[in-house]
């Protein structure tokens, strides 16, 4: 037993011992780095460590969570107390029970090498390499906000009185850039990114010139005409959809009343086109994992398939509550939050369409690259919507003019039915929560521009 | 309590930090205690309790800073982070100037949270939802929130200064969902401050009743309009569009790297001459208000608009370093974990001459936006939108009815010079900004404003 396995077994003992009629505890450890460039300069280098246990404590069915940074045996303790104190002022909830143990299939391939073997000089000449792919690309590239690499390596462990044990470590990396282009007396930004398990899986010319070109299609881009037309959604922007769905799919918002899918289970509500997996234990999903936050194995779950709404997600609060069995979706942000239900990853299914076949098929239309104002333009009880976006007007099946400074409306069920086609590449965007997918075409939205 | 590090500890960190040169070295130590509840489905949960301490060191050497953070505030955790944070280093030792204790008054709280019980904080919230349940039948939900929170902060650094602050914030919040037949819609609104529990004491309830009196009125909606159009922004939240639209552009870290539409435009006109903004970290009891910033520099009240010419940036030691200026007080993080980097505090438009009523009155055909739900700017290219919580249209100079999902949308520049009518009614609310994935409490302000021209994205056919 490791000695983070051991912080939460003595968490979880002090709990008990506080009061708690069940308790589980889970600690997390992890360190990473950081490295933001700028101007051919590395302007901050940052190493970090955490150290932190969680605790929920169950007395008669009430909850209480409570978290710390120190391990130590009096700081344990302490973290127990409160979690006993917080759990007496809950009010009783029936389904409030702690998972029964289940152990995990292992999973491999969660782990580089490459993040602990690659130096501090090492990875910060790989967010300067970002940043100089971007300059040299175009002389209309006039600078570059920020270009950051960051990675992490994180051990997890947890440990309850019902018997659930596990621990894993899994590392991840990515590297972004903000891009500047300049032209026609406007200012254009471009973001461009990776994602890997490890900074050999990265390819910073790529993240570079993306930038670079995403920031250089903008230029010129004007407001475009108010109307309802087709939609190509690039995969950055089809992943923030698919992460608003997502969430509207978890059992808590469906329990609660607070989705635009409750009570639709099994109804035909999408395209064919439009297929939607949450999988945890993909390999190469940023958020995959052997078990859950609560320490329910991961697994994959189909969401929307054949037209049809398959599964909602659940934890384990509210797979007790809706009599189903957990999916494996208990998320948390680190050992600072309770257990919630969230999706693990996404993933849209893949059609057969390249990029221009969508193109044409669209006709005339918009291909939108960017969105902005998700968190407050989408009203997740309705699914109602309506967010800023900028991209590309289609012309005759084909990309044309920039366009920006829009709107693009409409709901979120409906839009699913709405889906025609999904194209043949798919790439994994961390928008949306952690999402794989291709671009998608949508029959019609409505744009409001000028 | 005692603050998280003393200053001759303080002193031997900043030393290691200097062990391989560098022209600027901090130390930066928190302790962090929080409480949170929730009442949903009219039962009290998530009920969660968090202490954290740490601390994060950086030595800056050319363009360059070097940031280590830990967990724990024994003098073991603090050198592993000096000395993480000088391991990239490769020049001489340096010494850091002795000490000097800088003294900042801490924002004055009248009831400490954590001397209040428990129970006192559950009925709150019960409070909250039977309130808003009693404005009737079609209030179908009901989630308020309660959350108190303690930092404990103290920064060192290398030029002498030791400062301290201990700041206290409390918050409650409520969302209701109201329902007619297939028509659900949802109404929101908040109460905080950097005070006490003493911010509870007077009718903390009215705000569920006021998120349910906006999802009830929502109920009424219709689709709200599209196109450009004359905008009535609401006083208080509406000052968001402000934080937005122009206060993320004067941030000095954006306007150096020229990814800010304000760059190069001090003392330039950008908005009509009855515009007054200001940000302001002193106002007392304030949201977004700190006794220091988290460099350890005074807060202050910074003009930044006068009579619509921009005056001054918002800046943090570094940014201020490169300009030759003063920091405006305005370095803040999340927490230990993050640099510092320049923010907002508490940013308004000062209260103008109209009335709401008048502002109105002189618009034909146009959009009433009350509340916002958030919004977003890219301060490059000062395009921004926002989500409109509770919105209106106006026809003949009168509001004629509630609108549902319209967003605003625009360039900042544009926008900021077409606002034509600012009002009398000033007051402030409550925000998180999240720039560069790091939360910090900040205060809108203003009173009504209305901006002569804006792109109303509705889904009215």
């Amino acid at each position: 037993m490791s000695g983070l396995s051991e912080a939460a077994r003595r968490a979880l003992e002090a709990t008990l011992g506080a009061g708690a009629s069940e308790a589980e505890a889970y600690a997390v450890r992890d360190s990473g780095r950081e490295v933001r460039a700028h101007g051919g300069e590395v302007e901050s280098l940052t190493a970090a460590t955490r150290t932190g246990v969680g605790v929920r404590a169950w007395i008669d069915h009430r909850v209480g969570y409570a978290y710390g940074t120190d391990l130590s045996a009096a700081g344990v303790a302490e973290i127990a107390t409160r979690a006993a104190e917080a759990a007496r002022i809950a009010d009783p909830d029936q389904f409030a029970a702690p998972p029964q143990p289940d152990p995990p299939e292992p999973l491999e391939g969660l782990g580089d090498p490459s993040v602990g073997a690659w130096s501090a000089a090492r990875v910060a000449e790989l967010a300067l390499t970002v940043e100089r792919t971007a300059l040299a690309a175009d002389e209309r590239v006039a600078g570059v906000e920020q270009a950051v690499y960051a990675d992490s390596a994180e051990q997890v462990a947890i440990a309850s009185s019902a018997g659930v044990a596990g621990e894993y470590e899994s590392s991840s990396c990515f590297a972004y850039l903000q891009a500047l282009a300049e032209g026609e007396g406007a200012r254009e930004t471009g973001l461009g990114f990776g994602l890997a398990r490890g900074p050999a899986g990265l390819d910073p010319e790529a993240i570079g010139a993306e930038g670079a070109g995403r920031a250089l299609a903008m230029i010129g881009a004007s407001k475009p005409a108010s109307r309802a037309c087709p939609v190509v959604l690039d995969p950055t922007v089809a992943a923030s959809f698919a992460g608003l769905i997502g969430n509207a799919l978890g059992a808590g918002a469906v329990q609660r009343g607070r989705s635009p899918f409750g009570e639709r289970l099994g109804e035909e509500l999408a395209s064919d086109a439009f297929v939607l997996h949450d999988d945890g234990r993909d390999p190469a999903g940023p958020n995959s994992a052997p078990f859950d936050a609560e320490g329910v194995p991961r697994r994959r779950t189909a969401l929307i398939e054949g037209g049809r709404l398959r599964s909602f997600l659940y934890d384990t609060y509210t797979a007790n509550r809706g009599g189903e069995r957990s999916t494996g979706n208990a998320s948390r942000h680190g050992y600072r939050s309770l257990p919630t239900v969230a999706t693990s990853n996404l993933v849209v299914g893949s059609g057969t369409a390249s990029e221009a076949e969508l193109l044409a098929a669209a006709g005339d239309g918009v291909y939108v690259t960017d969105v902005a104002g998700l968190h407050s333009g989408v009203n997740p009880v309705t699914g109602v919507f309506s967010v800023g976006a900028s991209g590309r007007a289609i012309r005759g099946g084909e990309l044309a003019e920039p366009v920006r400074e829009f709107t693009i409306a409409g709901e979120l069920v409906a839009m699913l039915g709405a889906v025609r086609a999904a194209g043949a590449e798919a790439r994994w965007v961390p928008f949306g929560g952690s999402v794989k997918t291709p671009p998608l075409l949508v029959a019609e939205l409505a744009i409001s521009g000028s | 309590m005692s603050a998280p590090i003393d200053p001759a500890l303080a002193e031997r960190v900043l030393a290691r930090a200097l062990a391989n040169g560098g022209r600027f070295a901090e130390v930066f130590a928190e302790r962090r205690r929080g409480l949170s509840l929730a009442v949903d489905e009219s039962r009290i949960e998530s009920v969660q309790s968090g202490a954290e301490e740490g601390a994060g060191v950086r030595v800056v050497e050319g363009g360059t800073t070097y940031f280590a953070h830990v967990d724990g505030l024994d003098p073991a955790d603090l050198e592993r982070a000096a000395d993480e944070a000088a391991a990239a280093l490769r020049g001489e030792r340096r010494e850091p100037r002795a000490l000097s204790a800088r003294v900042t008054e801490a924002q004055p709280i009248a009831v400490r949270p954590e001397t209040v019980e428990a129970e006192r904080k559950a009925a709150l919230l019960r409070e909250l939802d039977e309130r808003a349940r009693a404005r009737g039948g079609e209030i179908a939900q009901l989630t308020a929130s309660y959350m108190e929170a303690r930092r404990e902060v103290a920064v060192a650094n290398s030029d002498g200064v030791f400062a301290t602050d201990d700041r206290t914030r409390a918050r409650i919040g409520a969302q209701a969902v109201a329902r007619r037949g297939e028509v659900v819609e949802t109404g929101a609104e908040t109460l905080g401050g950097h005070r006490g529990f003493e911010l509870l004491e007077d009718d903390p309830g009215a705000i569920a009743e006021q998120a349910a009196g906006k999802a009830l009125t929502l109920l009424d909606a219709g689709p709200a309009p599209s196109g450009s159009m004359p905008v009535v922004v609401g006083g208080g939240f509406g000052g968001v569009l402000f934080h937005e639209m122009t206060g993320h552009g004067l941030e000095a870290d954006h306007v150096q790297k020229g990814a800010s539409v304000y760059a190069g435009k001090l003392g330039e006109r950008v908005a009509q001459p009855l515009l007054n903004a200001y940000d302001d970290g002193r106002l007392p009891g304030e949201w977004g208000s700190d006794a220091i910033d988290d460099e350890g520099a005074p807060t202050q009240k910074t003009l930044v608009i006068e009579e619509g010419r921009l005056v001054s940036y918002l800046y943090d030691h570094l940014t201020a370093e490169r300009d030759g200026v003063a920091s405006t007080g305005n370095g803040r993080r999340e927490s230990f974990r993050e640099l510092p980097i320049p923010r907002m505090t508490n940013t308004y438009i000062a209260p103008g001459e109209s009335t709401p009523e008048e502002m109105i009155a002189e618009v034909e055909r146009g959009f009433y936006a009350v509340s916002f739900g958030g919004g977003q700017v890219d301060p490059a290219t000062g395009d921004f939108v926002f989500g409109v919580n509770e919105g209106y249209l106006i026809e003949g100079g009168r509001v004629t009815r509630p609108c549902r999902g319209a967003t605003l949308i625009g360039n900042c520049l544009e926008a900021l010079t077409a606002i034509d009518a600012v009002g009398d009614d000033f007051f402030m609310k409550t925000g998180i900004c999240g720039k560069g994935g790091q939360k910090v409490p900040v205060g809108t302000g203003q009173g009504h404003v209305r901006v002569a021209a804006m792109t109303v994205g509705g889904t009215e056919r």
